[in-house]
C-alpha cells in the first residue's frame, strides 16, 4: 500500500453534490494526472461535512486547509499553488460573516469550534464506501468487544448507564427499550432502524447514512446481540438515493468481512440486515406504521399497547431506534458508558445533531453537547441572522415541535426544558425566523404539512387538523373571526389528547406554541386586519412614508390598478381599498419610502 | 480470497496494517516541512521530497509531509524542517536525496538528529 503525501477530501453529501462537488472531484483528478501528482495526492469522497452553506468543499490534508465555494477553475489554482508550491489560495479560504479574516484551518472555524462530534465523528473524515477506513478509525472494535467480553445483559446495563435517549425525538431511554425487547420471550426478534426522516428542515439521518453507514450497521448488530434479535431492517425513504446506495455498499462490505451474517467475528453470533425502501410518507416515521409498511401493508399506525417490544414486526418482539441513536452506540462501548454519561446535562446525556436552516448565515449540520443554549447555536455556530436582521423565533423539532420566541433564546437545549417551553427536541430540525416571518402564516405552513401527511385512520387527526387548517387559512386571508383563537386552542388540545399516534398528538404544536408566544399577531390579523410582519399578502397593504417620499410620481406610473394618488410636489398616498399589494411600487421607489404596514 | 475476519484480534491486526489509509489526516504525527519556494525548487527540493516519501513509505512510518514557501535561507536550500511532537524543531539544509534518506532512517525512525546537516534549531 502506497503512502500518499496528502489527501484531498471532497465533501460528497447530497448538498455539496448538488452544488457541484462531482465536477470538482473530476477536476482534481484530471489536474493531478496532468501534473504527475497522482501518486502523491489521493482524492477521497466523503460524506457531509455539515457546512452545507459553503459547498462545494474540499479539505486538503495534512494541513487541514478548508477550501469552500469552489468552482472548477479554482482547482487548477489550488493544485499549482497549494499542492506544488505550498502556498494557500487565500481567495478560496473561509471568510466568516462580518469580518475580513480568512481562516485556513478546518478546526479554527467558529462553526466547528463549539461542536462535539460523536454521531458525526466520521462524517466528512472517512470514505463512506471503504470499510477499511472505518476500521482504521476504530470501527467494529466495539462490536468485537461486546461479542467477546460482555453478556447481552451487561450490554443493556452499559446502555442504561450511558443515559442515551432516543434521538428520533421522543427521548425514551435506549437501554430501557432494549431491555423490554430482550425480556420478551420469542423464537424470533427484530432490530429496526428508523431512517424515515421526514421533518421539513431536518437532514441529519441522511447525512449520517451517507457519510458513515458502517456506524449504523455496527450499532444495529450490537443492539441485535443485546436484545436477542438475529435479523434487522433499515427503513429508509426512497427519496434518499445516495444514502441507500452507500448503505448497500456498506452492507456488502460488512458481509464480506464477516461483520454481518453467520458467525460474526468468529463468535458464533448471527445477524442479518435488510434495507426496506419506504415511499416517503411522514406517518411511516411512527413505529407501528413503519412496521406495517415493512410487512407490505399500508403504512398506518395502530394503538399501543401492545408495544413493539412485545408484538412488533410480524407480531414478533421488535426494537426500533433512530439512525442517530444507533450512530452513538459503538462509541459508548469504545469509550465507556461513564465517559458518555459525563457529557451533556443531568437528564440529557451526550450530544445532539441539529440541522440549521432558515434565516441563518451558516446553514448546515452541527453536533453540540446537550445543554448548550439556543443563542450559542444560532449566533456562535450559525453565525447569526442573515442580512443582519432581527431574530424573531426558532422552530425546534419540525412540525411536531414548537416555536420559541426571543426571550427564550438563552434556554438550554435538552429534552426536558424544550418540552417545558412548549417545543420539543424532535428530530433536531432548527428553523430560524427573522422579523419578516409571520407566525400565523408559519403555523399554517406546518399544519398544512401535517394535514397532508395525516394517514386518515383516526378522526381527530383527519378531521381536526383539517378544521384547524381552514381556520388558519381564513385568518391569513384576512377573514378571521372573533372566537377563532379560542376555537384553535380547543381543537388543538382535543387533537393532542385523542389522536392515535404521534403525528396527530403533535400536529397542533406549531399552532399552540405560536399562540402562546405570539398571540398578539393572531389578534392583529383578526381584530385589526393587519399582518405585523407584513408577510400575509391579503392583509399587508402598502403605505407611503410621508417623510421619505420625494414626490417623484414614479410609483403612480407603475401601479397597475391606479391605487396611488400623487402629483409632483405633493406627497403621494395609496388607497388601501384599491391596492392589491402586488409590490411593484416598492421595487420602483428609489427612496425606500413604501413599506408594508 | 476470502476477506472474512474471524476474530477481534484479526480485526486489530487489519487496523494496524491499514493505518496509512488515513494517516495524512491525523494531526499528531511527526511533521516534515519542505521549503518549496522558487529557490527551493531550483535547488532540488522536489527530489528531496520524493526521496523522503519513498523512504517513509518503505519504513512504514507515520509522518506528515507538507510544504511551505521560501524559508529565507536560500543559500542552504533545499531546506526541510522536522517537528517531532514534544521535541525541538530542527531545520536541515542542503538536503539532497541521500541526505533525505538519512534523515528518515536516523531522525524520523530512530530519533537521532543528523548533526552535519542541521542549520537551525527552535527549542520547544
Amino acid at each position: 500500500m502506497e503512502l500518499y503525501r496528502g489527501h484531498i477530501l471532497i465533501c460528497s453529501g447530497t448538498g455539496c453534490i448538488s452544488s457541484g462537488a462531482n465536477s470538482i472531484k473530476d477536476a482534481f483528478e484530471q489536474q493531478l494526472a496532468e501534473k504527475d501528482l497522482a501518486k502523491e495526492f489521493k482524492v477521497i469522497e466523503t460524506g457531509c461535512h455539515g457546512f452545507c452553506e459553503m459547498g462545494p468543499i474540499a479539505i486538503v490534508y495534512p494541513e487541514g486547509t478548508f477550501y469552500c465555494r469552489l468552482e472548477d477553475e479554482d482547482v487548477k489554482t489550488i493544485v499549482d499553488e497549494h499542492l506544488i508550491k505550498g502556498r494557500l489560495v487565500q481567495d478560496k479560504l473561509y471568510n466568516p460573516p462580518h469580518s475580513e479574516d480568512k481562516i485556513p484551518s478546518y478546526k479554527e472555524i467558529a462553526f466547528y469550534k463549539k461542536q462535539h462530534r460523536i454521531a458525526l465523528r466520521n462524517c466528512g473524515y472517512v470514505n463512506p464506501e471503504d470499510i477499511d477506513e472505518y476500521i482504521v478509525k476504530g470501527g467494529y472494535e466495539a462490536l468485537g468487544k461486546v461479542l467477546t467480553e460482555l453478556t447481552p445483559d451487561q450490554v443493556i446495563d452499559d446502555m442504561k448507564k450511558s443515559g442515551l435517549r432516543g434521538r428520533g425525538g421522543g427521548g425514551f431511554p435506549t437501554g430501557l427499550k432494549w431491555e423490554f425487547t430482550s425480556k420478551s420471550e420469542s423464537d424470533k426478534k427484530y432490530m429496526i432502524c428508523n431512517a424515515d426522516e421526514g421533518d421539513p428542515g431536518a437532514f441529519m439521518d441522511r447525512s449520517i447514512l451517507e457519510g458513515d453507514p458502517h456506524s449504523i450497521i455496527e450499532g444495529m448488530v450490537i443492539g441485535g446481540y443485546a436484545t436477542g434479535a438475529d435479523e434487522g431492517y433499515i427503513y429508509i425513504r426512497a427519496e434518499y438515493p445516495l444514502a441507500i446506495n452507500r448503505l448497500k455498499t456498506a452492507l456488502d462490505q460488512a458481509r464480506e468481512y464477516g461483520m454481518l451474517g453467520e458467525n460474526i467475528l468468529g463468535t458464533g453470533f448471527n445477524f442479518e440486515l435488510h434495507i426496506k425502501e419506504g415511499a416517503g410518507a411522514f406517518v411511516c416515521g411512527e413505529e407501528t406504521a413503519l412496521m406495517h409498511s415493512i410487512e407490505g401493508k399500508r403504512g398506518m399506525p395502530r394503538p399501543r399497547p401492545p408495544f413493539p417490544a412485545v408484538k412488533g414486526l410480524w407480531e414478533k418482539p421488535s426494537n426500533i431506534n433512530n439512525v442517530e441513536t444507533f450512530a452513538n452506540v459503538p462509541v459508548i462501548f469504545e469509550k465507556g458508558a461513564d465517559w458518555f454519561a459525563s457529557l451533556g446535562t443531568e437528564k440529557s446525556k451526550g450530544t445532539k445533531v441539529f440541522a440549521l436552516t432558515g434565516k441563518i448565515n451558516n446553514t448546515g449540520l452541527a453536533e453540540v453537547p446537550m445543554g448548550i443554549t439556543v443563542r450559542e447555536i444560532i449566533y456562535d455556530i450559525g453565525g447569526g441572522i442573515t442580512d443582519n436582521k432581527k431574530f424573531k423565533a426558532v422552530q425546534i423539532g419540525g412540525p411536531s415541535g414548537g416555536c420559541l420566541p426571543e426571550n427564550l433564546i438563552d434556554l438550554p437545549v435538552d429534552y426536558d426544558s424544550l418540552i417545558e417551553a412548549g417545543a420539543m427536541m424532535g428530530s433536531g430540525g432548527l428553523v430560524v425566523m427573522d422579523e419578516d416571518t409571520c407566525m400565523v402564516d408559519l403555523a399554517r405552513f406546518f399544519l398544512n404539512f401535517t394535514q397532508d401527511e395525516s394517514c386518515g385512520k383516526c378522526t381527530p387527526c383527519r378531521e381536526g387538523t383539517k378544521r384547524m387548517l381552514e381556520i388558519l387559512e381564513r385568518i391569513v386571508d384576512g377573514e378571521g373571526r372573533k372566537g377563532d383563537i379560542e376555537l384553535l386552542e380547543e381543537l388543538g388540545e382535543t387533537i393532542k389528547t385523542t389522536s392515535l399516534c404521534g403525528l396527530g398528538q403533535t400536529a397542533p404544536n406549531p399552532v399552540l406554541s405560536t399562540l402562546k408566544y405570539f398571540r398578539d399577531e393572531y389578534e392583529a390579523h383578526i381584530n385589526d386586519e393587519r399582518c405585523p410582519a407584513g408577510a400575509c399578502s391579503a392583509l399587508a397593504k402598502y403605505v407611503i412614508d410621508q417623510d421619505l417620499c420625494k414626490k417623484c410620481t414614479l410609483c403612480t406610473k407603475v401601479c397597475p390598478v391606479s391605487a396611488i394618488e400623487g402629483k409632483p410636489k405633493e406627497v403621494h398616498k395609496i388607497d388601501p381599498e384599491v391596492c392589491t399589494a402586488c409590490g411593484v411600487c416598492v421595487e420602483k421607489c428609489k427612496f425606500d419610502a413604501i413599506k408594508k404596514g | 480470497m476470502s476477506k472474512k475476519i474471524n476474530s477481534l484480534e484479526d480485526l486489530r491486526k487489519l487496523r494496524a496494517e491499514k493505518e496509512k489509509l488515513t494517516s495524512p489526516r491525523e494531526g499528531d504525527n511527526i511533521q516534515v516541512i519542505v521549503g518549496m519556494g522558487t529557490c527551493g525548487i531550483a535547488a532540488g527540493a522536489r527530489d528531496a521530497m520524493l526521496a523522503l516519501l519513498d523512504e517513509i513509505n518503505k519504513k512504514n512510518l507515520k509522518v506528515n509531509v507538507t510544504q511551505t514557501g521560501c524559508i529565507g535561507m536560500c543559500e542552504k536550500e533545499p531546506l526541510i524542517d522536522v517537528i517531532v511532537p514534544g521535541k525541538s524543531r530542527i531545520t536541515y539544509g542542503n538536503v539532497t536525496a541521500d541526505v533525505a534518506k538519512n534523515i528518515v532512517s536516523q531522525h524520523l525512525a530512530n530519533g537521532q538528529i543528523v548533526q552535519q546537516n542541521v542549520v537551525g534549531k527552535i527549542e520547544e
